[in-house]
């Protein structure tokens, strides 16, 4: 279909709008983040100062970040890969009703999820100073992710009836979860896990409200350094989590592409 | 099949278990403290009555569905060309619109405040072209910016990828039986991504009403519920009436989510 001229220049303007409103602020911060003064400009010169600051004042929130990451990504792998083949391998009223409510966690915004931890479970001294109270906000809200991921791709494959056949062949069921359900569902496994890893990186929401002065996260940090810092500083460590976080958003659009098209 | 129906449920056992303990005995428990404050149960009605909160959760509304029109109209016009046109540059393009998906709130925020606060870029702009300095970064449009920011993203993936599956063959139809461009759009185009609009526009409306980070880097003094059931909660303490918010808050989002998948059919999950 020909598009028309002046249809195809707006649509263009527009699009090349949306891409500068999302694209220039992220290049300044990039950019602040390596100048010496940002109010002078470049012109002031380039330096890894701010960045060497950085690392110094909140390295242990970069740590802790990437702990509680790893630590949701067991959690929902131990709770929800099996949880999803059960509820694959015989859809029933009682499997809908539970993929609704852990899902449920998603819908629900993460301020009130943590007002209700907090509320339930914040006298318990050693488990509200500890970063597993974090831990478990995130393990809630990233479950969902994981559950849904490891689900489509089982249904995808039809496991009911390869399971059958290795039935037929005298294999138990727990031989048939590791060797036959487990091998079909590493790709959603995969695309779960990066998903699962980036959220948690990024939750801020829930772990607001859920951090103690000793147990901040990078997000809690970076907001910590937005009200207090200076703009290069502050600069400096949101470079810090686009170094962190870029990679696995590229894996994940690279690797939802090739699942997309096998789907 | 026995015995595997007896592993299938040892397997949902601790998942059923961890939702149950960290999910719905806290929620039970947040009912119950909506309900303890010197009102009593009277707590959901009195946040009902109060102006200053009805005020606050109509601005939220408000500012949810123009966040959400005005990511939809600017998400379309893209979604269109970039599926319509092959061009040198385009995946750059692509990427460079979708890569902000999983910055949160608070990084958002920043973002808006190097566009449009003190120091920002449409600050100096507009100095430089002698026009006064552009600062909008702190009220309710910087928040506005933001939740578009947020939102325009997650809402392209889905349209683009409605857009491409679109038959080209029926627009081609529409047109050689007389159908103008606009009527084509109208007609065609949009009824046949309308469960994709319906489905992002949901989930735009949701992260708007819950999202917390934006408003809390822009500024404390906005009101939008978020920030009302924050500082209720932290600086005054007032457990009742954060409580009594956030479950309303929670029904709105839920509502609209549960909603928008009946009514578009596809099962598309919020992020925040």
């Amino acid at each position: 279909m020909k598009t028309h001229r002046l249809t195809f220049a707006f649509q263009l303007f527009v699009t090349l709008l949306a891409a500068a409103f999302l694209m220039v602020p992220a290049g300044a911060s990039i950019l602040a983040g390596f100048t010496a003064n940002y109010f002078r400009g470049v012109s002031s010169g380039l330096t890894l100062d701010w960045v060497k600051q950085v690392l110094a004042l909140y390295s242990d929130t970069i740590w802790l970040s990437i702990g509680i990451a790893l630590g949701t990504l067991a959690a929902t792998l131990v709770l929800a890969v099996p949880a999803a083949w059960a509820l694959v391998r015989r859809p029933s009223r009682l499997a809908r009703i539970v993929e609704e409510v852990v899902t449920l966690p998603v819908a629900v915004p993460g301020l009130a999820l943590a007002l209700a931890l907090i509320l339930a479970y914040g006298a318990i001294r050693e488990f509200r100073m500890s970063p597993a109270f974090i831990l478990t906000g995130h393990v809630l809200y990233t479950l969902p992710f994981m559950l849904r991921s490891v689900m489509a791709v089982l249904a995808a494959v039809d496991i009911r009836s390869l399971e059958e056949g290795a039935a037929s062949l005298g294999a138990s069921p727990l031989q048939r979860f590791f060797h036959v359900v487990l091998p079909n569902a590493k790709g959603g496994i995969l695309a779960g896990a990066l998903m699962v890893v980036t959220l948690s990186i990024g939750e801020f929401n829930l772990t607001w409200m859920l951090h103690t002065p000793l147990t901040k996260t990078l997000p809690v940090g970076l907001a910590d350094s937005y009200a207090s810092m200076r703009l290069e500083i502050a600069s400096a460590y949101t470079l810090v989590f686009f170094v962190m976080i870029v990679p696995l958003l590229l894996a994940l659009q690279l690797f939802g592409r090739t699942t997309g098209s096998a789907r | 099949m026995h015995s595997a129906d007896r592993l299938a449920r040892l397997f949902l056992l601790p998942l059923f278990l961890f939702v149950a303990a960290f999910f719905l005995l806290p929620m039970v428990r947040l009912i119950g403290v909506a309900g303890s404050g010197p009102n009593g149960m009277a707590e959901y009605v009195a946040i009902l009555t109060n102006p200053r909160y009805v005020a606050t959760l109509v601005a939220t509304l408000l500012l949810s569905a123009a966040v959400t029109a005005a990511t939809l109209a600017i998400g379309t016009v893209v979604a269109l060309f970039l599926a319509r046109n092959r061009f040198w540059g385009r995946p750059l393009l692509v990427s460079c619109l979708t890569l902000p998906l999983a910055f949160p709130g608070v990084v958002v925020g920043f973002m808006v405040i190097l566009l449009a606060g003190r120091q920002g870029l449409l600050a100096s702009l507009s100095m430089g072209l002698g026009m006064g300095r552009w600062v909008f970064a702190y009220s309710m449009a910087g928040l506005f910016a933001g939740y578009v920011y947020f939102s325009l993203p997650r809402v392209l993936v889905t349209l683009m990828a409605a857009v491409e599956k679109l038959d080209p063959a029926l627009e081609e139809a529409a047109r050689s039986l007389g159908a103008g461009r606009f009527e084509v759009l109208r007609d065609v185009t949009l009824p046949g991504i309308a469960p994709a609009l319906m489905a992002s526009g949901a989930i735009a409306f949701a992260t708007a009403m819950g999202a917390f980070g934006t408003a809390f880097t822009l500024a404390t003094r906005i009101d939008v519920l978020a920030m009302t059931i924050y500082t209720e909660f932290t600086l005054n303490a007032n457990f009742a009436t954060a409580a009594a918010l956030s479950i309303a808050l929670g029904l709105i989002t839920w509502a609209v989510l549960a909603l928008s998948r009946n009514l578009a059919g596809s099962g598309v999950a919020a992020a925040g």
